[in-house]
């Protein structure tokens, strides 16, 4: 009991710096913003395991060692519980006044009809009864110690569904524009974390396609720009085989098909461009994902052109879905929803350095070979684009057209198995904790002896649990005792 | 009504009610300041012994303190009203009259006195009711005032005002059952602040709810929440008044007049405190670790991501399974469960109160920049 008592603190303090260091599972890019902001810390905690806390060997090792404590302590009060649920309750003691709780009172009828009706109030009340000569011990609530038992078990079996769910289940996450599909491969996902005993040939064999996606946004207000609403429409089919089916995609409204759910976790603009190359070519024409900066929906993005010739092109920049312009913040956008859309960009000419075989992000530009273009003044040439218009870069270099504004989805792809073992078991612990929290195990004894004519009953009683109201169940068998017939007042 | 009548119905519903909780915790503290120069150990004829370890051992004596005695902490006792330290209080003072005769107080000042501490007391109750249901109101009509209507939880100004609404109901509801008026100057007091606190620094417009919590779960997992912090809360209050009392006994010294002495004894204390969390802890637990995981599973395709939120919620229910734990461990009941269970409540206010500002988990849903 010590040790689980102290081992449960450890747990809860083990717990904290998880909630205070950005951890990886959750928010790999904080975690990298962190590390860069402390050089010196980052190797330490890094040793420590600290942006991963509830991996970390120190913190399995507690909750692995509570375990081993609950065996350690459920098997050995199993066989205690299976013995003492057999046996029967115990003699009375020889002096029953020194029990918490006891009363003496005379009655005038016979000891053994006295004894026959205690008997008959013990079973009444649920107790387990035994007589022997001119006494009576009962005994109740033997639920108790089974429903702590059953809590107890049930933290293992928790704990069972739990990992069976990180080794075996999977989660991606994939960014898909509209009218863009997904087929559950590997290589279709932007960032995957498999659990350790998951193969990638596991993956179900669904695919869909975002057909339509809709948001709205508070238009006035102090919360103002707040998302209302947000769905996305997709078609999907299980197995290749299956006919398409529609699903209404929204928050709390996940896709839950066989090996994976689907759930809409965020959106974003993919800004759609048109680039022509300095040989007037078409280099390039499609959405380019942007990514949102913060909850107006600034996104930062690039677009990488590396058909354009002679040289290749690069854009990196700002798409504002609502302009506005300060002289302090230079542009910025005034409202999340696509109003009034500008694309604000810097763009490159040179080599984007596709070729070196290295793999690249998406959104960002390898800017070793590029050379930003200037303005004849010699400042960085800034490009403001709003939709609709087509500018000329600079010396020829081509031109860019905004075509629209498309929206993305991003949607998180999850399995984890063992999730109904898990509720099973917690929901089989509260059952026994309320069984261990709210049954209280009590015994009481009944001697009666003749004295003077009347009878003289003894009534004692003992609670094996703290918080009980032994007075008042002692008082309530007193007056059935007492009386021959129950009286009304009932005490659940 | 419209929804900006409601709306505007509710801010003058709570802010009613935090004038008349206000004046409930002046009228409970009035209850006290007169009690200051009354004995305290009138009580000890009602069942309150205050030395407790009397010889009392006659099953006579014995049975005839049961009453009184376990009135204190014990459900439905012989009459409802009676049985109350107060009532008995009042009852005794007339036949205490001879012990009075220590106290400066005459016996009919002493029987005035009396007379007006359960005068305070009793008002300090209906007052509490009055603010409660007010608050109630306020409550409701919040969840009206937002269009499309929503239930009332869905920013940080509302989680405060349905938390203190939480502690304030747990309170009455068990006020006759455990006689609690003793926590009243606490209950009105923590809601008094709380409301403040709300109003002044978390306050938002009504409006709809962000997408994220526009789900049925809403109502079940905070309504739990809700309902087990009431109870941890009014079992974070028995426990600190446990640990103020408990040292007074230990004192041979202890004051015969003023709160402490006109509290139920330590032992008492701990039975409610413990008799509260236990009822908070499997609710605690379906909010925490059942509701919230399934909520999560639909919204977020993970039950359980180690959400700041989450861990916090976490370390509350293995702190207070620890508080359960100590009950049963020698050397630890007693003083050292009841600064666990106060541990327990600490890190249930950090997780309402510094994740929802400073954290950016998942759940923040405060409302304000």
């Amino acid at each position: 009991m010590r040790t689980a008592l102290v081992l449960l603190f450890l747990l809860a303090l083990a717990a904290v710096p998880g909630s205070i260091i950005p951890q990886r599972d959750i928010d790999a890019i904080a975690v990298s913003r962190w590390q860069d902001s402390h050089p010196t810390l980052t190797p330490i905690y890094e040793s420590l395991g600290l942006f991963s806390v509830y991996d970390s060997v120190w913190f399995s090792a507690i909750y692995i060692l509570l375990m081993v404590s609950l065996v350690g302590c459920i098997l050995p009060r199993t066989r205690i519980y299976w013995r003492g649920m057999r046996a029967r309750p115990p003699k009375a003691p020889r002096n029953l006044s020194r029990l918490p709780e006891s009363r003496s009172f005379t009655v005038d009828e016979e000891p053994a009809v006295v004894l026959d009706r205690a008997r008959e109030v013990f079973r009444r009340r649920r107790y387990r009864v035994d007589a022997a000569g001119s006494e009576v011990a009962a005994e109740r609530g033997y639920l108790r110690e089974a429903g702590n038992l059953l809590f107890h078990v049930s933290l293992l079996v928790v704990l069972v569904g739990f990992a069976l769910g990180s080794l075996f289940g999977y989660t991606g996450g994939v960014i898909v524009v509209k009218g863009q599909g997904f087929s559950n491969s590997l290589s279709q996902y932007d960032d995957f974390s498999p659990g350790a005993l998951f193969g990638a040939d596991d993956l179900e064999p669904f695919s869909f396609t975002v057909d339509d996606f809709r948001v709205e946004f508070l238009r006035s207000g102090q919360q103002a720009g707040m998302p209302t609403d947000f769905s996305a429409d997709v078609t999907y089919t299980e197995t290749p085989e299956d006919e398409p089916q529609t699903h209404k995609l929204a928050v709390n409204h996940p896709l839950t098909m066989d090996g994976g759910s689907v759930f809409l976790v965020g959106h974003g603009y993919a800004p759609l461009v048109t680039v022509r190359d300095g040989e007037g070519n078409l280099a390039y024409k499609g959405p380019a994902v942007f990514l949102p900066q913060d909850e107006s929906f600034a996104s930062f993005g690039v677009i990488k052109v590396p058909d354009a010739l002679p040289e290749q092109l690069g854009f990196e920049g700002l798409f504002l879905p609502t302009y506005g312009f300060t002289m302090e913040t230079g542009p910025y956008s005034r409202f999340p929803d696509a109003l009034d859309p500008v694309m604000s960009l810097l763009p490159y000419r040179g080599d984007l350095g596709l070729d070196s075989g290295e793999p690249q992000s998406v959104y960002e530009l390898e800017k070793d070979d590029l050379e930003v273009m200037k303005r004849a003044d010699g400042r960085d040439f800034r490009l403001d684009i709003a939709l609709g218009q087509t500018k000329q870069l600079p010396g020829g270099a081509g031109s860019i057209t905004f075509d629209g504004v498309e929206r993305w989805v991003k949607l998180q792809v999850s399995d984890s198995p063992g999730k109904g073992i898990a509720l099973g078991g917690v929901l089989l612990a509260i059952a026994g904790l309320l069984a261990s929290l709210f049954i209280r195990p009590r015994r009481a004894w009944v001697r009666v002896r003749q004295e003077g004519g009347r009878t003289l009953v003894e009534l004692a009683g003992l609670d094996r649990s703290s918080g009980g109201d032994l007075a008042e169940e002692i008082d309530e068998l007193e007056t059935r005792i007492r009386h021959h017939a129950p009286p009304q007042k009932e005490i659940p | 009504m419209t929804p900006a009548d409601f709306a505007a119905f509710s801010n003058n519903a709570i802010a009613f009610a935090s004038v008349v909780y206000t004046l409930a915790l002046l009228s409970h503290i009035a209850e006290w300041a007169f009690g200051r120069s009354v004995p305290a150990s009138t009580e000890a004829a009602a069942g309150e012994p205050l030395a407790a370890t009397a010889s009392t051992e006659e099953p006579a004596a014995v049975s005839a303190s049961v009453g009184g005695a376990m009135g204190g902490g014990a459900s439905v006792g012989a009459s409802a009203a009676a049985g109350s330290t107060y009532d008995g209080a009042a009852d005794a003072a007339g036949s205490a009259g001879a012990d009075a005769a220590a106290s400066p107080a005459g016996p009919a000042d002493l029987a005035a006195r009396t007379h007006k501490i359960e005068q305070f007391g009793r008002i300090g109750v209906s007052l509490t009711v009055l603010a409660a249901a007010l608050h109630f109101a306020g409550l409701v009509t919040r969840g009206l005032g937002a269009d499309p209507a929503r239930v009332p939880w869905g920013n940080m100004y509302e989680f405060s005002v349905a938390g203190a609404f939480g502690v304030t109901a747990i309170y009455l509801v068990l006020l006759r059952k455990y006689s609690l008026r003793w926590l009243g100057v606490f209950v009105t007091g923590f809601s008094v602040v709380v409301l403040m606190l709300a109003v002044l620094l978390l306050y938002v417009p009504a409006g709809p709810l962000v997408p994220a919590l526009d789900s049925y779960w809403l109502v079940i997992h905070v309504v739990a929440a809700v309902i087990a912090t009431g109870a941890f809360g009014v079992g974070a209050m028995a426990s600190a008044l446990y640990l103020v009392k408990s040292r007074a006994e230990q004192r041979s010294d202890a004051a015969a007049t003023g709160y402490v002495a006109r509290l139920p004894r330590a032992a008492v204390l701990d039975r409610i405190a413990y008799r509260v969390h236990a009822f908070g802890f499997p609710i605690w637990t379906f909010a925490a670790l059942v509701a919230g995981p399934i909520w999560a599973q639909y919204a977020w395709g993970r039950y359980w991501g180690w959400d700041p939120k989450e861990v916090w919620a976490f370390i509350t229910w293995v702190v207070y399974a620890a508080y359960l734990h100590a009950r049963a461990t020698a050397g630890w009941k007693g003083k050292g469960a009841a600064i666990i269970a106060l541990v327990g409540f600490a890190t249930l206010l950090f997780n309402f109160v510094g994740i929802n500002l400073f954290g950016s988990g998942l759940h923040s849903y405060s409302g304000l920049d």
